[in-house]
């Protein structure tokens, strides 16, 4: 019933809404479906967004190409929200509101998704975030199609400890000083002292963003590493203080054997400036590498290179989880016969597709994907080799089972849950 | 228990082999096992490719050192349709293939029919044993030193023998040194077997080094639950505490050094800005842009020796140099010229303008060259590491680094001091009106000082290529640092520059320990700003007309 009252009330506001914008509005809102593209292009973090632009575009000239969606051609609106974290709220209102868009793609950092998120909330309009990130959230208005800290970190951390990772038994953990490394770390805590392994064989260390002098702290990593237990580096380091960190460690010519270094934000796209060939053996988390070989991959690499008109560029995970997620909302949309919010909500969830690694993401109720864990280790080309990986796909998951008060927790945004962090059902309206 | 078992087996086999084919005498290994290992490596799984390292080591085959090496780079392939294993390089469109057997050239191949064999860090350290047993008679004394500090790393108490019997040979004193702690690192790994004597007996070899290889040793001693002997516990405790010392007094010179590698950085970044902000007084937001230049124009340069000259790679740094200086030179004269001229004496204006040409260079940049990181590789003669003494490492490039922008300071210092334009300059910005009088045109040196200012901030973007990205963010990350440095050394000295640069470096490397790295920086800028409203001017304050106005 609740549901049924819901919609009727949504599609009484939409009615009103289109009655008071008639005329021009309403016959151009008529062509076109309208994709919000909400990524840095300028500023820090264009190094990493521009990709995830040029990806996107890529998705809706392909389905365009296909005939459109419900018979309506896919428009773009990109709008650049320049690295500047409110700025990021800003140009969400400007999309929902302005704009008017029915969907949006968007954002990396966690700061720039936390700064949204009120927005869409109170919008109620959709984002699908596309990176790995901390976890411990779980909103009605956001899809996650990148890796919950189950779906990477603690799997590597495992990796690690195993036979083959080295048999670790001392960890390192550095990471940027904001809140995606923080969390993380937090949650790898919990689970390395629940695994055995005593605080005095932690070491946690946080740097500023775009630190660019790493000699103390990997000075202080062999130092760490020399107390005659096996030590890997569990690295968080984010964005442009990847390549210096990595610079410094092959010129103090720590190798991979002695000391792996697995990373969780650097991907092929971060590889492209440096060179690899003294780092062969570091590793990387992730739910895809463009190195992985299945025919779905091949296509996709085709068509990117096709896009972009140059060969050398490279594909990474967030363009997967890009790739996943417009797919899946394209199908929920097709199922729903309708753009709007609440109804295409409640086809994503179930929803398959393939992903390009060779199994089938699905949208669970928790707004979490189903994905592969690929452990790879650098190669001297920039690509990375797949040494590990899970046998089927892991569930992500929104709370941490390794945090006491989040163990709890549950995320489930289907009758009667309705919430992504209760302990209890609750239900529509209280 | 029964993998330990297969484990000793196997690596006495290999001795076995070993000492029977006697120093590299392919003939002598048994007939084949070097052609029967080599199948095995195509096999599936990690398992396989350690199964068929463990066959080439026990073949004691010479033809198995560089199959080795290359399985741990990642240069071993196997053809598909045969199963035939070569050695392969890139090359062209295809592989550049060499017969691992004959060890000639065996023509090419398409990328599509080879597949690559894997190796993963655990392989990696089993090949660098196997690696260490077989190089240990190599007929190269620095062959013998490599492998026996391998076999220090992974030390395997079932290559004691051969260590012993390689000892009883060798009479080059660095091999017989490397030598010595391969067997007291093998002695303490060995457990049961070892007597207590001879683990003091190693201890004591091992308290005389000072590597951090030592340290985890002994470390790992006291750690062992399972080493019952309290005399090698005790004799253990005192040899890290000797170890300790020495390590935290290098620990002391590295952090030094590091700190005046850190500040040799901040003084080229801020070399420029001493000129543009120091002596003409144009707070200029774009000089990090300007150093950011430097470091495209190095990317560029050493793209063009890539395409057309890729042997003299090494060469492209220096050409970059006076390829940069003009870069960054001209986009300094040209912003001069068409922007700030105008804007003299209004400093908040010129703040403004200069912000927004920064962004509109980095925009620009983006535009041309794509958001991501460009590759600036390092030539030879900049990588790696140099040992002053046991334990104590300075990078290569870092130390070019402090060179570099020290002679930049002084030859910077000499232009201002012995030529007719540095007297021209000096004379415009002490005082204006008279040096006009004397038939300077102060515009044009105005033009030319503040080209100057920032080709020498392009210069810096060639050094700093070297240990930062090239994107277009590089500048933004110097910019800060850059005016810290000036206002601290004082405004329009050079000298001051200096000072103030190293100062600000060694504080903050020595502070970083403690602190971590995001409240040393805060620390450190406190400290400045306490510093500054003591001293407004800085440290070395120019006296005179020049400042007053």
């Amino acid at each position: 019933m609740g549901k049924v009252r819901r919609l009727s009330r949504t599609l009484a506001i939409a009615g009103v809404a289109a009655g008071t914008w008639f005329g021009a509005t309403a016959a151009q809102a008529a062509d076109t479906i309208k994709v919000g593209i909400l990524h840095s292009l300028s500023g820090t973090m264009a190094i990493s967004e521009t990709t995830l632009k040029d990806a996107m575009l890529m998705l809706i000239e392909q389905q365009n190409a296909k005939g459109g969606l419900l018979g309506k051609k896919l428009e773009a609106v990109v709008v650049d929200p320049a690295s500047n974290w409110p700025l990021f709220a800003e140009k969400a209102r400007e999309l929902i509101t302005g704009d008017k868009v029915d969907v949006v793609f968007g954002c990396w950092t966690s700061v720039s998704r936390k700064s949204v998120l009120p927005v869409f909330e109170e919008l109620n309009s959709l984002l699908f975030y596309p990176v790995q990130y901390e976890g411990e959230e779980s909103s009605r208005n956001v899809f996650y199609t990148g890796a919950a800290p189950n779906q990477q970190a603690i799997p590597a951390v495992e990796y690690l400890m195993s036979e083959d990772g080295g048999g670790a038994t001392r960890f390192a953990l550095l990471g940027t000083d904001y809140v995606y490394p923080r969390t993380t770390n937090k949650i790898l805590r919990a689970f390395l002292n629940a695994k055995g392994i005593a605080d005095e064989d932690i070491l946690e260390e946080y740097t500023p963003f775009g630190h660019s002098d790493w000699q103390t702290i990997v000075s202080n990593l062999k130092e760490f590493s020399s107390q005659g237990k096996k030590t890997a580096v569990v690295s968080t380091i984010n964005g442009d203080a990847n390549v210096p960190f990595y610079k410094e460690l092959a010129n103090q010519g720590i190798k991979a054997e002695d000391l792996p270094v697995v990373a969780f934000s650097v991907g092929e796209e971060e590889l492209a400036g440096l060179d690899t060939t003294p780092l062969v053996g570091h590793l990387a988390a992730w739910n895809y590498f463009m190195s992985v070989d299945t025919p779905e991959n091949d296509a996709f690499i085709e068509a990117w290179h096709g896009y972009i008109k140059d060969e050398k560029r490279v594909t990474n995970d967030p363009m997967e989880a890009h790739y996943i997620g417009f797919n899946m909302w394209v199908q929920a949309v097709k199922q729903a016969g309708t753009t709007n919010v609440d109804a295409v909500r409640q086809a994503m969830y179930g929803q398959q597709v393939k992903n390009l690694t060779g199994g089938v993401a699905e949208m669970h109720v928790n707004h979490h994907l189903s994905k592969p864990v690929l452990i790879g280790e650098i190669q001297d080309d920039g690509q990375f080799e797949t040494v590990w990986e899970t046998s089927g796909t892991v569930i992500g998951d929104a709370w941490s089972d390794f945090i006491p008060e989040s163990a709890k927790l549950t995320a489930d945004w289907t009758y009667p849950w309705v919430c992504g962090n209760c302990e209890k059902p609750k239900y529509l309206g209280n | 228990m029964i993998q330990i078992c297969q484990r000793a087996i196997r690596l006495l086999l290999l001795l076995a082999a070993i000492l029977a084919a006697g120093p590299f005498s392919a003939n002598g290994a048994r007939a084949g096992a070097f052609e029967d290992a080599l199948p095995v490596l195509t096999g599936k799984g990690f398992a396989a490719v350690g199964e068929a390292v463990d066959a080439l080591a026990a073949s004691g085959d010479p033809r198995a050192i560089p199959v080795l090496e290359a399985l741990s780079d990642g240069d071993l392939y196997y053809r598909e349709s045969d199963k035939a294993v070569f050695l392969a390089r890139k090359g062209g469109e295809g592989y550049l293939l060499t017969d691992p057997g004959t060890g000639e050239a065996a023509g090419t191949g398409a990328r599509g029919d080879f597949q690559k064999i894997k190796t993963n860090n655990r392989l990696r350290v089993k090949i660098r044993t196997a690696l260490g047993a077989l190089g240990l008679f190599s007929p190269d004394p620095q062959v013998r030193i490599a492998a026996a500090r391998s076999l220090f790393m992974d030390p395997d108490p079932a290559l004691l023998p051969l260590v012993d019997d390689a000892l009883s040979k060798d009479d080059d004193p660095g091999a017989r040194e490397a030598l010595d702690l391969a067997r007291a690192a093998i002695l303490i790994k060995a457990g049961e077997a070892s007597t207590p004597a001879d683990k003091v007996a190693a201890i004591r070899i091992l308290s005389q080094s000072t590597s951090q290889g030592a340290r985890a040793l002994l470390g790992g001693i006291l750690l062992d639950d399972g080493e019952g002997s309290e005399e090698v516990r005790q004799a253990a405790g005192k040899a890290l505490q000797q170890i300790e010392t020495r390590l935290s007094r290098l620990a002391f010179v590295e952090n030094v050094f590091q700190g005046i590698s850190l500040g040799s950085v901040l003084l080229l970044a801020a070399i420029g800005l001493a000129i543009t902000f120091g002596v003409m007084g144009v707070i200029n937001m774009a000089h990090g842009e300007m150093v950011m230049l430097g470091a495209y124009a190095t990317y560029l340069v050493q793209e063009t020796f890539r395409l057309h000259a890729p042997e003299a790679l090494g060469w492209s740094l220096p050409i970059a140099l006076p390829f940069a200086f003009l870069v960054a030179g001209a986009v300094g004269i040209a912003m001069e010229r068409g922007v700030i001229r105008f804007l003299y004496g209004r400093p908040l204006e010129t703040l403004l303008a200069t912000w927004g040409i920064s962004l509109v260079l980095q925009q620009l940049v983006r535009t041309i060259f794509g958001p991501t990181n460009r590759e600036v590789s390092s030539p030879d003669w900049m990588s790696g590491t140099i040992e002053v003494t046991s334990g104590l490492l300075f990078t290569t490039n870092r130390l070019w680094i402090i060179a570099f922008a020290l002679i930049v300071l002084f030859a910077l210092m000499a232009v201002l001091r012995y030529t007719a334009f540095g007297l021209q300059m000096r004379a415009v910005t002490q005082n204006r009106r008279m040096a006009n009088a004397m038939g300077i045109r102060s515009g044009w040196v105005d033009a030319f000082t503040f080209g100057l200012g920032s080709g020498i901030a392009g210069i810096a973007g060639v050094a700093l290529s070297q240990i930062d990205n090239v994107s277009p963010n590089l500048g933004q990350s110097y910019i800060i640092d850059s005016f810290l440095v000036v206002v601290f050394g004082g405004v329009g000295n050079l000298w001051g520059t200096l000072v103030g640069a190293m100062s600000l470096g060694i504080v903050n490397k020595l502070l970083e320990p403690y602190s971590g790295a995001v409240l040393g920086k805060i620390l450190v800028l406190i400290a400045v700003i306490m510093f500054i409203q003591k001293r407004p001017k800085g440290l070395f304050a120019l006296k005179g007309r020049a400042v007053e106005n």
